[in-house]
């Protein structure tokens, strides 16, 4: 069901991952004032938007579960914010790299926008653990859904607050002021790179939601056939004990 | 401003190691769930022999 068109997706995936991967060496200038440093920047910044907008996805997903009730919209929701968590841990990874690169520290406490990236991603380290600490799967679909749309609300507002924030040394590239704005060939360097992270969210997450649906057949298939068994108790022993690892 | 501008290189080829690092061992840890999955199966279907 979920590996449907998942090897086009993956070829997609690696063709503008590649090709973002040339243009960011061969193609972008180098920036005036930073240098190759700026390079940073093209892998830093989508995986930012990508993981900030996998929250709000993980958000939408979590409101469908709890309007139909279905448990696959709780383990699309599930799987969307996990992969924004771990996309979000190279974005803040990055993210220091360059601070430390430009600015000489690891990480500035009084930047907003480090700080509130970092208020998002710590926000949503609760998800997993509140999620995994409820047993019954149908309370545990509902609370995590109630978190995931409470914390997906958060996000937007968040960025918002941020922008109006006035001291920031955090550069804003992708403004419409003239002084901020990207050079064409860097802008278009930035969207591809963009597109390829978002590609690769998405392969990623069909991946992820095929292996977590193949499991959970198994698991039912198992469960039949164990009840099968039970019920016909003088069928033909099987060959060989049940060697679940 | 720039402090380490002429060493930059290094702080950039780490930055894309994080990223490929970190896509590796996601895939890394798919491959070890399917591979769990296919032995699952395996043991269903000698059963179901």
């Amino acid at each position: 069901m979920y590996g449907r068109g998942l090897r086009a997706l993956s070829i997609a995936t690696a063709v503008v991952l590649t090709g973002a991967a040339v243009m960011v060496f061969f193609y972008a200038p180098k920036e005036a004032d930073q240098g190759i440093i700026q390079k940073i920047f093209y892998v830093h910044v989508p995986l930012a938007i990508v993981a900030l907008c996998g929250f709000v996805a993980g958000g939408l997903l979590a409101i469908k579960q709890l309007r139909t009730g279905e448990t696959k919209w709780d383990m699309r929701s599930y799987v969307a914010i996990h992969l924004s968590l771990v996309f979000a841990v190279g974005a803040l990874i990055t993210g220091s790299i360059w601070a430390k690169a430009s600015w000489g520290h690891w990480w500035v406490w009084d930047e907003p926008v480090l700080v509130s990236f970092l208020i998002v991603f710590l926000l949503y380290c609760c998800y997993q653990p509140l999620r995994f600490s409820i047993e019954d799967p149908e309370k545990q679909a509902r609370y995590a859904s109630v978190f995931a749309i409470a914390a997906g609300a958060f996000v937007p507002i968040n960025f918002m607050a941020v922008r109006l924030a006035t001291a920031h040394i955090h550069p804003r590239v992708l403004s419409k002021t003239t002084d901020g704005s990207l050079p064409t060939e860097m802008l278009i360097t930035f969207l591809v790179s963009l597109l390829g992270v978002a590609l690769l969210f998405a392969t990623l997450w069909k991946v992820e939601l095929t292996a977590k649906n193949a499991s959970m057949k198994l698991k039912r298939l198992r469960r039949r056939l164990e009840a099968a068994e039970h019920a016909a108790p003088s069928g033909p022993p099987s060959p060989e004990p049940v060697g679940a690892p | 401003m720039l402090v380490l501008a002429a060493s930059g290189g290094k702080y950039v080829a780490a930055a894309y190691a994080v990223f490929l690092a970190l896509i590796l061992v996601y895939v890394a840890i798919m491959a070890t769930k399917l591979a769990r999955i296919e032995r699952e199966l395996d043991d269903l279907s000698r059963e179901d022999r």
